[in-house]
């Protein structure tokens, strides 16, 4: 790891093509001044990607990278993460990718809490299938599959990695790259599994979680006297339907990643020539 | 007298029926004996009918026939189970004082050791030792020195204290004191010990075993019966190695997994059976389009849908051919026994990153769950060999750069193979993707390189038919008019079977093969042969559709699709019947 590694290491050549405005940019932007800032660098990072706008993220990043199938991508950074430990391992996603599709991976993901980081670009609508409910789209948001708003409450992601076990859950805005960009250093700093939902908005299809709502409505927890180690504290923010919310929720200070219980602490990358050394003993276990 | 002794415990779920059985089959193992096993079983936790079948012989046994001389019966329905395979002077040993087994009647041409299991076992210390006051009488019978039962049992107990040990070699003494005492009958059985010095394992253990062996230090995985073995025998053993099990939290996940671990550098694995194989084949694509090496093992079972778990099939074929959407690159590698079921393991990590492709390592429950014995130098981990393929370093990566320095990781090269960096390599990162993408792994769709790279997945099939040796087993008379061919499992079984056939007069060429994609070229062989029959167990026969499509000719099919594996002279009689249909059409 060198230490004159800038953010800009982190972009690739490619152009992104997510529509101009997207909040899409701010977010992978602080992600990667986050990953700098941590002391990374492209080559010992490994960034993950499910399917949908958010899914490009690798594309427009330079690091060791996959971009899988729709709603893996935590499984593939677990496995990524759990084979070499010495790697930073970011996983991207969006709230279809990682709410829906993805929401069995997501539970899991938290309980099990490998020391990686999981940030959610959270536009509430599908946006790259040009405009459908997402998981988190409001229970009135009229869309070309729910005319009439999908009649379901969303899914509060927050909710449910606090009642997983989460031991960091982190509400950010794209638009606010400072903070934003903070928000994810902590996420990667912190021991165990690091979540940042980001609100990401969508300029194109989605007009009612606009820029200009996230701001009137968003309250920064840093100018208020929540407590990020109490989970009460947390569960009544987070269950709070009448405020949007920036800053870390949550953060349990005694959280031992899974990796470290479990005692994976080697780069399984390298092996023998052969049979490892006393293989022979397998088999006369059969005797 | 028999060569060879088929013996068997059989009673309810909960019985300890598995743990006895083994015990003897071990027992046998050490004496020097060789031994095959089978279990029946059924989907459940306690109750039910089930049984652990041990054939036992001085010279190797293949296979399970349709023979049962001893059996150990805990329930009255152990016998009706097995009232087709008991025959005349076959022994069945069970206990009447219990109050359900009071009223068995023991036809008049077998014979009926009445043993008082649970009253001997308490008088030795304790009831739950009935089973292995049976095993005593079971030595008695059939003249096994009841001391190489010893061992055994302290393998077995050995945890739980001296005591315990003590009082189940005192249970098995009684147990053969007692048929010693009150019968006085000579069954004509006398299993010889010898020196030859072999283990005991079953397929899903040798699978676990391989994995380990090739250098396997991740597997991610879902409980799935008959795979479950695979993963309970790596959990606690790969961790000497440096390696790691993770029970998922469904099969998506469990293959991920293993793909996230495979792009870091690790010799990855799942297994699992056909459901979960249908949960996985959404992620079969990806790892063939992002070139990733993987091992996924199918230990087929009945199917469609969640069929019968407990039951043998081998009616995946298709879906590990073909399987997910669009063309996927894999090889298909089918081990036809438990020993091939190690070293095929080895061969699938081999093969997987040496191209770079997904491997679909194909078993099935019989493999699965039966037992056999091998001389420990089958499993010769000095032969064992690592090829990791096109591996590159931070000294040579620039050999594989674009003039901008970027790594190419999906690079066209001449065999197909590409380049390969384990993430941390300095100057190698990368990203790779689902989608076409370009040398460099980067989304396109640019028509000349999607079929640059189309072509370059291809070339790698093409490179490994050339590079590698699809090879077949075979076995019987190689000048025999008639052809048998078979995959999986069904070689044991038909390596007895041609012996049964050639005493009948009826000489049999027969082909095993471990390869189905690719596959050896068996035109000459076909083309060669009067008749060519292959055998599977399932009922369309996916096999011999490949191989029809291959020679363009028809060939006869023996199928069986009950969820039973194929018994030695079951096979023989069925080939001998097709061999006759077929001289009927000609005449």
């Amino acid at each position: 790891m060198s230490s004159d590694i800038r953010f800009t290491d982190f972009k690739s050549d490619k152009q992104p093509t997510w529509c101009p405005g997207c909040g899409d940019f701010g977010t992978m932007n602080g992600m990667m001044k986050a990953l700098a800032e941590t002391g990374n660098d492209p080559d010992n990072t490994f960034v993950v990607a499910g399917i949908g706008c958010s899914g490009k993220i690798g594309t427009y990043m330079h690091s060791y990278a996959l971009h899988g199938v729709h709603g893996r991508a935590l499984p593939v950074g677990i496995g990524v993460k759990l084979a070499n430990p010495d790697l930073e391992v970011m996983v991207a996603g969006g709230d279809g990718d990682g709410y829906s599709i993805g929401a069995g991976h997501f539970i899991h993901a938290v309980r099990r809490n490998v020391d990686m980081t999981y940030v959610v670009m959270d536009n509430r609508i599908y946006g790259l299938t040009k405009g459908q409910a997402s998981p988190t789209s409001r229970e009135d948001f009229e869309t070309s599959t729910s005319p009439d708003g999908p009649n379901q409450p969303p899914v509060n992601p927050k909710a449910l990695a606090l009642s997983a076990g989460a031991t960091f859950i982190a509400q950010s805005f794209s638009s606010n790259s400072q903070r934003h960009a903070q928000l994810v250093q902590e996420a990667i700093e912190h021991d165990g599994f690091g979540f940042v939902n980001v609100y990401s908005p969508c300029v194109t299809f989605n007009d009612v979680d606009t820029y200009d709502y996230f701001r009137d409505t968003i309250q920064d927890l840093e100018e208020t006297d929540h407590d990020e180690t109490d989970a009460d504290q947390a569960k009544d923010k987070i269950l709070d339907g009448d405020k949007e919310y920036m800053g870390v929720l949550y953060r349990d200070d005694d959280s031992v990643p899974f990796d470290e219980r479990e005692g994976f602490d080697q780069n399984m990358s390298e092996i023998p020539d052969g049979a490892p050394e006393g293989a022979m003993d397998l088999v006369r276990e059969f005797y | 007298m028999p060569e060879d002794l088929n013996w068997a415990i059989g009673g309810e779920a909960g019985d300890g029926i598995d743990s006895t059985g083994k015990i003897f089959a071990q027992a046998l193992s050490r004496a020097g004996r060789h031994v095959f096993t089978s279990k029946d079983f059924a989907s459940r936790i306690r109750g039910g009918y089930t049984a652990y079948k041990v054939r036992t012989a001085v010279d190797r046994v293949e296979s399970v026939v349709d023979r049962l001389d001893v059996l150990i019966a805990l329930t009255e329905r152990t016998i009706d189970e097995n009232m087709n395979e008991l025959h005349e002077g076959s022994v069945i040993i069970y206990d009447g004082e219990r109050t359900t087994m009071q009223n068995v009647e023991i036809p008049d041409e077998m014979i009926g050791l009445e043993v008082p299991l649970k009253r001997l076992a308490e008088e030795a210390g304790g009831a739950i030792m009935a089973n292995v006051v049976a095993l005593g009488a079971a030595c008695e019978v059939t003249g096994f020195p009841i001391e190489n039962l010893d061992e055994s049992l302290e393998k077995r107990f050995g945890d739980k204290g001296e005591a315990i040990v003590e009082n189940n070699k005192k249970a098995a003494r009684a147990g053969q004191e007692f048929v010693q005492a009150e019968y006085d009958h000579d069954y004509g059985y006398s299993l010889e010990t010898t020196d030859n010095d072999y283990v005991l394992l079953n397929g899903d253990e040798a699978i676990g075993m391989g994995a380990i062996a090739a250098g396997c230090r991740f597997y991610s995985g879902y409980p799935i019966t008959p795979a479950t073995d695979v993963m309970e025998y790596m959990t606690g053993r790969v961790d000497q190695f440096g390696g790691k099990v993770v029970q998922a939290e469904d099969e998506l996940a469990a293959i991920n997994m293993a793909l996230g671990a495979a792009r870091a550098g690790a010799r990855a694995m799942t297994a699992t059976s056909g459901p979960g194989i249908d949960l996985m084949t959404e992620t079969f694509g990806l790892v063939a389009t992002t070139e990733t090496p993987l091992v996924i093992c199918d230990v087929m079972r009945s199917g469609p849908s969640t069929g019968m778990p407990t039951k043998q099939e081998q009616g995946d074929l298709n879906m590990a051919l073909y399987g997910g959407h669009g063309e996927i690159p894999r090889f298909v590698v089918t081990p036809t026994n438990i020993s091939e079921c190690f070293w095929k393991t080895v061969e699938a990590f081999n093969l997987a990153e040496k191209y770079q492709t997904p491997v679909f390592l194909v078993s099935d429950l019989a493999l699965a769950v039966t037992e056999q014995t091998f001389a420990p130098e089958t499993f010769d981990m000095d032969e064992v060999e690592i090829e990791r393929g096109k591996v590159v370093d931070e000294d040579d990566i620039d050999g594989w750069q674009n003039e901008k320095e970027q790594f190419q990781p999906h690079f066209p090269s001449a065999d197909g193979v590409s380049p390969r960096t384990f993430p941390g390599t300095s100057g190698g990162a990368h990203m790779t993707t689902g989608l076409e993408h370009d040398a460099l792994g980067r989304r396109t769709e640019d028509t000349e390189v999607r079929e640059e790279q189309v072509e370059k997945r291809e070339r790698k099939v093409e490179t490994a038919r050339e590079q590698e040796d699809w090879d077949y087993r075979e076995f019987g008379d190689p000048d025999a008019d008639t052809l048998v061919v078979s995959w999986g499992s069904n070689e044991g079984a038909m390596r007895e079977g041609l012996e049964m056939l050639a005493d009948e007069g009826l000489d049999v060429r027969f082909i095993s093969v471990p390869y189905i994609f690719p596959r050896p070229d068996l035109s000459e062989e076909i083309e060669a042969a009067e008749q060519t029959i292959v055998v599977e167990c399932n009922a369309t026969g996916q096999f011999a559709d490949v191989i029809e499509h291959d020679v363009l000719e028809r060939v006869d099919r023996v199928n069986k699709y009950d969820g039973v594996r194929f018994k030695a002279d079951e096979l023989a009689e069925e080939i001998k019947d097709a061999v006759a249909e077929e001289t009927e059409v000609s005449a």
